[in-house]
């Protein structure tokens, strides 16, 4: 019995319920939007904690033995994901409750987040694959009513490609998943595992493998698959993309991590260099696409698209290496996005707009407001020492060390462009003088997204902007016990043995725990009817 | 029965792809609709077509003799069910206030955030 695992899944759970109890009162529901989030993020340490020590944390829902009920596990990644997530739900809470209009606040904003969350850490922890599919629909439904809350034009429209196309994922993943069963008996992910070894190796096996990186790599927002992204994260209020941007596209990635090390090992060496390749057409285009927008959240939205490449990218090259500067790309990327997106809820509060051009001046009136996103955005380009550095750092190691000359090169190009598009940022937003046209009132009076006066509460925006950036500063500082995790997960994620014990005893096959059972039971009843024979 | 399902599993799947690239948003609700149960229906099948053999274990047995229906995928394709209905609905109002706000029930007049 280990409750960390089941806590992280199960307080966001409760924080939404208690949220939804307390529907009319606007207070209670906003201080449970901090303190659930507090908890959430305790629980998530001290399942890092476990993790840390003992490698693998298991829980079997209903004490069902592990093929036949659902199974809670949390590996390091699992664990590490967890954390980023608690992380970033936590500044998200507090910078909600200054950015959130009465309007959205009104109609469930803060328990629509609460079950989001719920549903990205419980896609984490589940080491169930029909279970992960069910995850993977709470945190969608959750991301859908956020995404349209409001009702403006722009959000319906996004919300249409975006809704749409994820559905069509997650038939696909269904599809898959019914499929799978058909083939090897079992939805358990270590039994999965295990029985694809002994299968039968028919092109079934490639097909479904191919399945999953559709299904997966539309979530993740792959290229060719990523265009729902750049058209909907721009359109609901400012706290909901940057939740979005943490967290939605990850679990997507983490997915991928998790079934093509688990279960589809055998298959990587001839699905490797297509997801080689999508990963640097990802990386290419999205970044291509950002330098062309004068949007703010536009820009940073292809910059999502752009950054999942290197994730990717650190699952097609397969080394232990390489997954843990994947792993580490999606760690700084969760934070360092969250953050880029937050700094542009401030500027729009400050300045009226998303539009880079009616901008300007930001330096010289905020200038902690620009050290915070010259560090993110930096962080984001990789410069040293800030943490997207080292995540790419490792990614081109990795890729030199098996001679993938050609992605390693490209990657590097990226970088550079990236840093073009947040320079572009940088000299609109922060540098040149405020436009004149811009129609910004001389004392910024602060809005909610309904349009209604609020208190002046920038400090709650500030608040998180500043310990996110902190924390992408630290990572880079502290690089190296963060890279000994990260290693930690890349050896465990390409020897699945040790997941499959921690799952199912060490034993390590349901026939065999199934046969002894039934032996046993056998035994003994032949021992009842014939006394005492041996 | 087994190829009759797979025919009309494929016709489903078929059917739901051509009416989600109509540019209609209603005709792309219903392709949503029917993909959602070919997967359902799809799941049935995969698993095994059994008859008037319920998975129920004799008393005094460990296990369920042998070619009884499993009983997983009919737990998982309820559950399916129930998502697909809760996300259709989600959907089918989504479209009505899509339709309220952009005056039109057509994909290529909604291009306003692609560019």
């Amino acid at each position: 019995m280990r409750p960390e695992v089941a806590l992280p899944v199960l307080l966001p759970l409760l924080s939404g319920a208690i949220s939804l109890l307390f529907w009319r009162s606007r207070p209670m529901q906003r201080f449970v939007a901090v303190a659930g989030n507090v908890a959430l993020l305790i629980v998530s340490l001290w399942l890092f904690v476990s993790t840390l020590s003992d490698g693998y944390v298991t829980m079997q829902m209903g004490s069902w033995p592990a093929p036949f009920g659902i199974t809670l596990i949390a590996d390091l990644l699992s664990a590490v994901m967890v954390l980023m997530t608690a992380i970033i739900g936590l500044a998200m809470g507090i910078y909600s409750l200054a950015t959130t209009g009465r309007g959205h606040e009104k109609f469930g904003y803060y328990p629509l987040m609460h079950l989001l969350l719920a549903g990205v850490t419980g896609a984490f922890l589940t080491g169930d694959i029909f279970n992960l599919y069910v995850w993977f629909e709470v945190m969608l439904v959750a991301s859908f009513a956020l995404l349209i809350l409001g009702g403006e034009r722009a959000q319906m429209e996004g919300a249409i490609k975006y809704v749409t196309l994820n559905l069509l994922a997650s038939v696909i993943f269904l599809t898959a998943v019914g499929l799978l069963y058909g083939m090897v008996g079992t939805l358990n992910m270590a039994d999965i595992a295990l029985r694809m070894d002994e299968a039968e190796h028919t092109g079934m096996v490639e097909v479904l493998a191919v399945m999953f990186m559709v299904a997966f790599g539309i979530k993740a927002a792959a290229f060719p698959l990523f265009f729902w992204l750049p058209a909907s994260y721009h359109t609901p209020p400012v706290a909901v993309s940057a939740l979005f941007a943490g967290l939605l596209t990850k679990v997507g990635v983490y997915a991928m991590f998790r079934v093509f090390t688990l279960m589809f090992d055998q298959t990587m060496g001839y699905l490797q260099d297509i997801m080689l390749w999508g990963a640097v057409f990802t990386m290419v285009t999205g970044v291509l696409g950002a330098a062309a927008q004068y949007e703010f959240r536009r820009i940073l939205s292809f910059h999502i698209v752009s950054q999942i490449g290197y994730m990717i990218l650190g699952l097609a090259l397969y080394t232990p290496l390489a997954i843990a500067g994947g792993v580490f790309a999606i760690v700084h990327n969760m934070v360092v996005k969250t953050n880029l997106f937050l700094i542009s809820g401030i500027t729009h509060r400050l300045q009226g707009t998303y539009q880079l051009k009616k901008m300007g001046g930001l330096y010289r009136e905020r200038p902690w407001l620009a050290i915070a996103f010259f560090i993110s955005a930096f962080s984001l380009a990789g410069i040293p020492p800030l943490s997207g550095f080292f995540a790419k750092f490792v990614i081109v190691r990795a890729g030199l060390e098996v001679e993938a000359y050609v992605a390693t090169g490209i990657a590097l190009a990226v970088g550079l462009l990236t840093l073009y598009s947040m320079v572009k940022i940088w000299n609109e937003v922060f540098w040149k003088s405020l436009p004149e046209d811009n129609l910004v009132p001389e004392t910024a009076t602060p809005t909610g997204d309904d349009g209604r006066l609020l208190k002046p509460s920038l400090w709650m925006m500030y608040l998180p902007v500043i310990v996110l950036a902190f924390t992408s500063l630290l990572i880079g500082v502290f690089a190296e016990p963060i890279m000994w995790v990260m290693t930690g997960i890349g050896d465990q994620l390409l020897e699945p043995r040790g997941y499959i014990e921690a799952v199912l005893g060490a034993s390590a096959s349901a026939e065999d725990v199934l046969l002894e059972s039934s032996a046993a039971a056998e035994e003994e009843s032949t021992a009842d009817a014939e006394g005492e024979t041996p | 029965m087994e190829p009759l399902m797979a025919v009309a599993i494929g016709l489903l799947y078929a059917t739901a792809i051509f009416m989600m690239l109509r540019r209609s948003i209603v005709k792309l609700v219903i392709g949503l609709m029917l993909l959602s149960n070919a997967a359902n229906l799809l799941i049935f099948t995969t698993a095994g077509m059994t008859r008037g053999a319920p998975p129920l274990i004799p008393e005094g047995m460990m296990q369920p003799p042998s070619g009884v229906a499993d009983p997983l995928p009919q737990a998982v394709v309820l559950t399916a069910i129930v998502i697909a209905f809760g996300v259709l609905a989600f959907a089918v109002v989504l479209i009505r206030r899509a339709y309220e706000v952009v005056k039109a029930d057509d994909l290529d007049k909604m291009k306003d955030t692609d560019t």
